[in-house]
């Protein structure tokens, strides 16, 4: 039996590909961390490293990971801290050897680095083209002239290997989110998948911390309503969880932001569909029964979430090139601006097509009237004093794409009098995603470690 | 006059794919009972309705006195996809916050 009041301490570094540095070196500074780990994979984030690497072999994986390194490692080091991360995209290992160059030029001459693999499968789906498409439920063979990268959610398994290297930082390519926090908890605390009650928390706290300071404040605050004490100075979280199981989710003691039983409530929930079943890797977790208590004002105890065993399958993302997409803005004020901006909306659309441009779809936009919430009742009821005109089409090629922006461009001398700041926001290579599940056995992950 | 859901819970909005998800979380035990009495599937349905909003599904998750609906086709294809100034439906959930409930305001 393992000690039950072990003390596991983690710390979040990156929520997204480009999140703040400052709050993951205050928590490396003050708060007494055993690990870091920095989630920072979108969807389609691999789809795009995967092209950069074929441009470049030494590409594709993070473009902050020098940075962070840079940042973090002198603390790491000092500290005893070990890095986790997802940096590693679409090349790992060429993230892991990065790693290993950048802690040696700073003097830390006895790192290890370790690298997760294997989570591509771009070449084991080319011959499954029966598979379906979840999102656009379509056979997978429609996209595979144009897929662009396949990879599979890989499990916390793979960051607890890695992690019983002796590697002082893991990085990986697509590892699910709450999977880089149970991984780190399954190492330090020497957890199995038969023990679900414990999957259940390692599980729930990677879930509440993968976005960063989402639960300290972040994507909340709304003035005289809901309140954030000092948000230009949003805290990231840590997490103490114990081998027994228990849970707390803090922020450094007097930090700003906010930690409590609605901000957790919010990111249990966000991006969950039916809270009996959130499927990951690792178990299939159910937050029927969850609670938050506050202890303190920057720490929260979580109870009540429980756990399924494992699935079989692996969900796979896959990215493939749908087209461009281009875009254009322009501004009018004072009396009968919406009438004007309808106006150039389709002058704009008509010259398009006179030019020669190809457009399957175009969306028109009113900021301020209807761009987010569309063409809601309230929003149509009265006129605004001053309204952007935004127009977006999907385009085949890239030079119909900029070509819309450019007739938005040419409003101020050629549409509606008092156009605005127009601008062209230029033509943008489309990589869309999609999804099918594969089973477990076509998989197989491994460790590379460069290093000491 | 009814009742903003404002007034009675803060909300989240998330993305999957071409599927928002928004948790509505009551501010107390009478806000609860309301919302969960009123703020039906059907209801949500309609709100979301001219931005393309499929069958939406409705948890409830009662030891976070919250609410989670699921609204499928309402992102203009998925944050990848979409032509939409907000691909990801971050703003989707003031949109349900604006929904007014047919019972007397608490306060009035």
């Amino acid at each position: 039996m393992k000690d039950p009041r072990a003390r596991l301490r983690v710390g979040v570094g990156a929520g997204m590909a480009d999140d703040r540095l400052g709050p993951a070196v205050a928590l490396l500074e003050a708060c007494e961390l055993d690990y870091l780990v920095c989630e920072c994979l979108a969807e389609r984030t691999i789809a795009r490293e995967t092209l950069a690497r074929q441009h470049d072999d030494k590409l594709g994986f993070n473009p902050m990971l020098a940075e962070r390194m840079r940042s973090f490692l002198p603390l790491c080091r000092a500290k005893g801290v070990r890095l986790v991360s997802n940096m590693g995209a679409a090349n790992p290992t060429g993230a892991a050897q990065a790693a290993l160059e950048i802690g040696r030029s700073l003097g830390w001459r006895d790192l290890k680095c370790a690298a997760i693999v294997g989570d591509d499968v771009a070449d084991r789906l080319r011959t499954h083209p029966e598979l379906q498409l979840r999102e656009r439920k379509l056979p997978l063979e429609e996209i595979l002239p144009r897929l662009a990268s396949a990879n599979a959610y890989l499990g916390a398994d793979t960051v607890r290997d890695a992690l019983a290297t002796g590697a002082h930082v893991v990085l990986s390519g697509r590892v699910a989110d709450p999977s880089l926090f149970l991984g780190v908890a399954m190492h330090h605390h020497g957890w199995d998948y038969d023990d679900l009650p414990r999957m259940a928390a390692g599980t729930i706290m990677g879930h509440l911390l993968e976005c960063s300071a989402q639960v300290t404040g972040g994507y909340f605050a709304d003035p005289g309503k809901k309140d954030v004490p000092r948000l230009a100075e949003l805290p990231y979280p840590y997490a103490d969880l114990y081998g027994d199981g228990e849970l707390h989710i803090a922020k450094p003691d007097g930090s700003g932001g906010r930690l409590d039983r609605m901000t957790c409530t919010e990111q249990a929930l966000y991006e969950i569909h039916d809270p009996r079943a959130y499927i990951t890797p690792d178990c299939v977790l159910s937050l029927e029964g969850l609670s938050f208590e506050e202890l303190t004002p920057d720490r929260v105890a979580v109870r009540g979430a429980n756990a399924r065993a494992r699935t079989d399958t692996y969900k796979v993302v896959v990215g493939y090139a749908d087209g461009w997409i281009g875009a254009g803005e322009v501004a009018y004020a004072g009396p009968n601006a919406v009438a004007r901006a309808q106006l150039a909306a389709r002058t704009v659309q008509e010259r398009f097509r006179l030019d020669g441009g190809a457009a399957s779809e175009f969306q028109v936009d009113l900021i301020g009237m209807s761009s987010l919430h569309g063409e809601h009742p309230q929003a149509l009821s009265s006129a605004p004093y001053e309204v952007r005109l935004r127009i977006a089409a999907r385009c085949p090629d890239r030079k119909s794409a900029h070509l819309l922006g450019d007739h938005v461009r040419q409003l101020n001398m050629q549409g509606p009098y008092g156009a605005g700041g127009p601008v062209n926001l230029g033509a943008k290579e489309v990589i869309a995603v999609d999804s099918v599940l594969i089973p477990k056995s076509w998989v197989t992950p491994q460790v590379i470690t460069v290093g000491a | 006059m009814g009742t903003l859901v404002y007034d009675l819970a803060h909300a989240r909005s998330g993305d999957k794919g071409n599927t928002s998800n928004v948790a509505v979380i009551a501010y107390d035990e009478s806000a609860w009972r309301v919302l969960r009495r009123e703020l039906t599937a059907e209801r949500v349905r309609q709100a979301y309705a001219h931005l393309g909003a499929g069958p939406v599904e409705r948890y409830e998750i009662e030891s976070l006195r919250a609410l989670n609906f699921v609204i499928p086709d309402v992102l203009a294809g998925g944050v990848t996809r979409s032509l939409r100034l907000d691909p990801h439906g971050k703003a989707l959930s003031s949109l349900i916050l604006g929904i007014e409930l047919p019972v007397p305001h608490p306060q009035s």
